[in-house]
């Protein structure tokens, strides 16, 4: 196993851990070290006895970055991944590359360090040769030194480079190795972190201590813009040492134990002015239709799909609706504000990205402001970490005292920034063979908005303090039209000027319901005319990894035509659903079994297969563990997850309220990688999450003959679609 | 204009019939805050065999915010604080427990294990090491609760079956989807072939 290979070397010498760690210096002169992307030396730095530290922009949620990035770089270094510390996330060292998110950690973080090791090694073997008085090209860099293929001398990486580093432009260019010389890429090395979390000395940002740290707990108002009138301070004397801190609307008690703020936060007296400004869940699917726009964008036009479908059926509608992140553990982070500066220990997806935002907030400087990524609680999307990490700062500047700061349940489900709802509306016409002639999409989403540079947080906007205000959603129209070949296409945008709670980005952002639409409609329109779902998309398919993929997980499933619904009529059936991510990345498809029962309306899933191309592999295992977390995370917001609220306030804000998947809900499943190592390698960790409700709804029509178009397929909507029969 | 609507200091003093129903009914009695009066100057308990005493003014307090800030084992995690997620779950007398849901009062007297306590990363516990074996933690929030449920499952039933190890996890939630690989390692360290 690897060292505890980490970036707490970093964490400042006041930190105290309450675990116990070993602590690697990381190589090279820590001060001095530059984090610009276009230098080698911001990714990459060699200390004198070899030892290779990797600085990484883009972190591990638990998806598996830590090992594949070590992987990627250790590969072109010609080295093992235990020879590496990494680094994540801290803002004084690695450099920006773009927030954790979109499915991009390996598909442009890791592709930027392959290249800065790649860099490395052809310095490393030019520095080498003219030492050596041999020819580059007799040269290789394997196991920490630069030796002649032919054997002779050698020398180390740690002789080669100085105290100044490379210094030395990232080479786009510098040649990479040969996928079919790869001894570290392709192989399912173990995660470094899992020995640690499984035995509990796994250090989140939760368990990090500063001296004299201070337990902050935030009070939200029972109402969204509710204002503070009155605030009885006397009402938490019993809790020692608590004390009242109020910035206008933002409120808030610290107290020097965790238990003691909860305590004293649960005894604050406060009067807050009412506040009646949602629209209730209830109400959304309307509202998406009704406006008000600011804009109609046309996504994707081919022929004329009009005059094509005048004569198909009406369009009919799918609907996604608001879901949370739902984060197991509560959103934390640790400030410490002093002397002119800041740093804030977050599990931040975007470290970089907040820096400005924070240093906004503090009224410093962006060079007095540091972010330090810690592991928190999995998050899919912006969830409530950076609100926690602003609620963290405001208190530590307000007491002068390092604060550390974690949400509550009802806090985590009724104030993270929600994923978006989505309405989407399909028509299309097929021909008594099978192919698509005509296919219009027409989409009500929020718009995101341009320019945003993230979502606004909770506690400036209650302390009054300004930011920039809009909707963060993410990339929310992508895949909304189908992957098939079709005559004539029109794909079009209503963007919504506001959305019903604040958004932001979640998993795969909108992607989830577009395929779920597209691949559901698609089977709708075979329905129509008597095809075989899998065989009638095979021969819609111009991309032969499409139809690799699709072959597979049919196959798995031992796939033979026959007609839908299942003639058996016993309740049981299956579907299949397939997606090109972002119609240029990962190809996924997946297929599932299930049994309707149709006097509880209980969908149960049997059995699930997952055939997955994204290219180069770089870590089998750890991508199929990305795979099976988008299959059980998505099942589980198609069968259970609506955000509730009323005019005031979210409702759901525990389990019995906002349910998410359990054991007894876990199917079987069985995933197929396919390995392409002469192409780049694509994401893990969303493609998959998409065809999943589609595989699912394709699955129930065939069990039950029902069609289901709104999320959540909860048992009440099962039945009353048995009804409608 | 509306006063805050007195919530409780801490949910396990909530509605009851809204948290019995996903504990499974293994969570332990929340117990009843000592009276001050009567209250010994200190309680006592084991903590993964070691005595340990905490002050009787904290007998209301949670046991998870205790063993995380008195004693540094900030192994066992805080989810939800409501008994719906079995993050918190420890061994208390050999049961799983959790730890959010019972108070210092009520563990007194009492043995408590952590995931400290099962193994370590150098001398795993055989379930530990099958969760290693199946690599089984995403963020790893829910991972600790798992684990010592699941360590109580194997201590009453040496080689669980899948659906045995479903009923026993139920009511444990995991949010990045790793029950898949749960159920692995259990079956794994019964000696059963995962599947
Ligand atoms: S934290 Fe105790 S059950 Fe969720
Ligand atoms: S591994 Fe993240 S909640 Fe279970």
């Amino acid at each position: 196993m690897t060292r505890e290979l980490s970036r707490r070397a970093f964490l400042g010498s006041t930190a105290a851990l309450s675990v116990a760690f070993t602590l690697p210096r990381p190589a090279g002169a820590a001060t001095a070290k530059t984090n610009d992307p276009a230098e080698v030396d911001g990714f990459l730095s060699i200390g004198p006895d070899g030892s290779v530290t990797v600085y990484c922009g883009k972190v591990d949620l638990g998806q598996g970055l830590r090992v594949a990035i070590r992987q990627m770089a250790a590969e072109e270094l010609g080295i093992g991944i235990e020879s590496i510390v990494l680094i994540e996330g801290d803002t004084r060292f690695t450099p920006d590359q773009g927030p954790t998110a979109g499915s991009t950690g390996v598909a442009r973080g890791g592709v930027q360090i392959r290249q800065a090791a790649a860099t490395a090694r052809q310095a490393l073997i030019r520095l080498a040769a003219a030492r050596l008085d041999r020819s580059p090209e007799d040269l290789d860099l394997r196991d920490g030194l630069v030796a002649p293929r032919d054997g002779g001398r050698s020398i180390g990486m740690g002789d080669l480079v100085g105290e100044n580093g490379f210094a030395l432009k990232l080479d786009p260019k510098a040649p990479l190795r040969d996928p079919a010389e790869y001894r570290v890429v392709g192989k399912p090395l173990p995660r470094p972190d899992v020995p640690a979390k499984v035995c509990g000395t796994h250090a989140y940002v939760h368990d990090f201590k500063l001296p004299g740290m201070l337990h902050g707990r935030v009070i939200r108002p029972p109402s969204v813009g509710a204002a503070l009138l009155k605030v009885d301070e006397t009402s938490i004397k019993a809790v020692k040492g608590a004390r009242v801190v109020r910035i206008k609307d933002f409120l808030a008690v610290v107290a020097n134990r965790e238990w003691d703020a909860i305590r004293a936060a649960g005894m604050l007296k406060a009067i807050w002015s009412d506040s009646a400004r949602l629209m209730g869940h209830g109400a959304v699917r309307d509202a998406l239709r009704a406006g008000p726009f600011i804009a109609e964008e046309v996504l994707k036009a081919k022929g004329d799909a009009a005059a094509r479908l005048a004569e198909a059926p009406p369009a009919v509608d799918y609907y996604w609706p608001v879901q949370s992140h739902g984060s197991l553990g509560p959103s934390c982070a640790v400030a410490q504000v002093g002397n002119g500066a800041a740093t804030i220990w977050t599990a931040s997806q975007a470290t970089h990205k907040f820096r400005p935002t924070f240093a906004a907030l503090l009224g410093l400087a962006v060079d007095k402001v540091r972010l330090v990524y810690l592991d928190g609680s999995g998050c899919y999307g912006m969830n409530g970490h950076d609100d926690a990490a602003a609620d963290a700062a405001l208190l530590a500047k307000a007491t002068g005292k390092p604060v550390r700061v974690a949400w509550s349940r009802d806090d985590e489900l009724g104030w993270d920034p929600k994923g978006p709802p989505q309405l989407i509306a399909l028509r299309g016409a097929m021909s008594p063979m099978g192919q698509l002639l005509g296919w219009s999409t027409e989409m009500w989403l929020p718009k995101a908005t341009a320019g945003l540079p993230n979502v606004p947080l909770l506690s400036p906007e209650a302390a009054g303090l300004d930011q920039p205000k809009g909707l963060v959603t993410g990339l929310i129209a992508q895949n909304g039209d189908p992957p098939y070949a079709v005559a004539d296409l029109e794909v079009k945008v209503h963007w919504l000027a506001d959305a019903p709670l604040r958004p932001s980005n979640i998993r795969a952002p909108g992607k989830i319901a577009n395929v779920f639409a597209v691949e559901s409609y698609f089977d709708e329109l075979c329905a129509g005319i008597g095809l075989d779902p899998l065989v009638t998309r095979l021969m819609g398919l111009r991309d032969l990894r499409g139809v690799a993929v699709l072959s597979k997980a049919a196959s798995m499933m031992a796939w033979a035509p026959r007609p839908v619904p299942n003639p058996k009529g016993d309740g049981s059936g299956r579907g299949i659903a397939y997606v090109h991510y972002k119609h240029s990345e990962t190809y996924v498809a997946v297929a599932m079994e299930v049994a309707v029962d149709r006097d509880t309306g209980r969908i149960a899933v049997k059995r699930v297969t997952c055939a997955h191309d994204c290219g180069l592999v770089i870590n089998p295992d750890a991508l199929k563990m990305q795979i099976e977390g988008c299959v059980l995370q998505t099942l589980s917001r198609t069968l259970l997850e609506e955000v509730t609220f009323d005019t005031s306030r979210v409702t759901s804000t525990d389990q019995s309220t906002y349910p998410i998947l359990g054991f007894a809900e876990v199917p079987h499943m069985d995933i197929e990688l396919i390995d392409r190592p002469e192409q780049p390698p694509m994401g893990g960790g969303e493609a998959a999450a998409t065809p999943v409700p589609a595989a699912l709804a394709n699955a129930v029509f065939d069990a039950a003959g029902i069609r289901l178009r709104t999320v959540p397929f909860t048992p009440e909507r099962v039945k009353a679609a048995l009804r409608t029969l | 204009m509306a006063a805050l609507g007195k919530p409780p200091i801490w949910p396990y003093t909530a509605d009851p019939t809204k948290r019995e129903a996903p504990m499974s009914g293994k969570p332990a009695s929340p117990g009843k805050p000592v009276s001050k009066a009567k209250a010994p100057a200190l309680l006592s308990l084991t903590v993964n065999g070691a005595p340990r005493h905490a002050a009787a003014a904290d007998g209301d307090m949670p046991l998870v915010f205790w063993l995380r800030d008195e004693l540094g084992l900030t192994g066992t995690h805080l989810g939800c604080g409501k008994g719906e997620c079995g993050s918190c779950t420890v061994l208390i007398d050999g049961e799983p427990a959790r730890s959010c849901q019972t108070t210092l009062a009520a563990a007194a007297g009492k043995a408590v294990t952590t995931i400290e306590g099962l193994g370590t990363p150098q001398a795993p516990h055989p379930l530990q090491a099958a969760f290693i074996a199946e690599q089984t933690a995403q963020c790893g929030w829910c991972t600790a609760g798992m684990v010592v449920e699941g360590a109580a499952l194997l201590a009453r039933n040496a080689q669980p079956g899948r659906d045995e190890a479903k009923a026993a996890l139920e009511g444990h939630l995991c949010r990045c989807g790793s029950h898949h690989r749960v159920l692995r390692a259990v079956l794994r360290a019964g000696g059963r072939e995962p599947s």
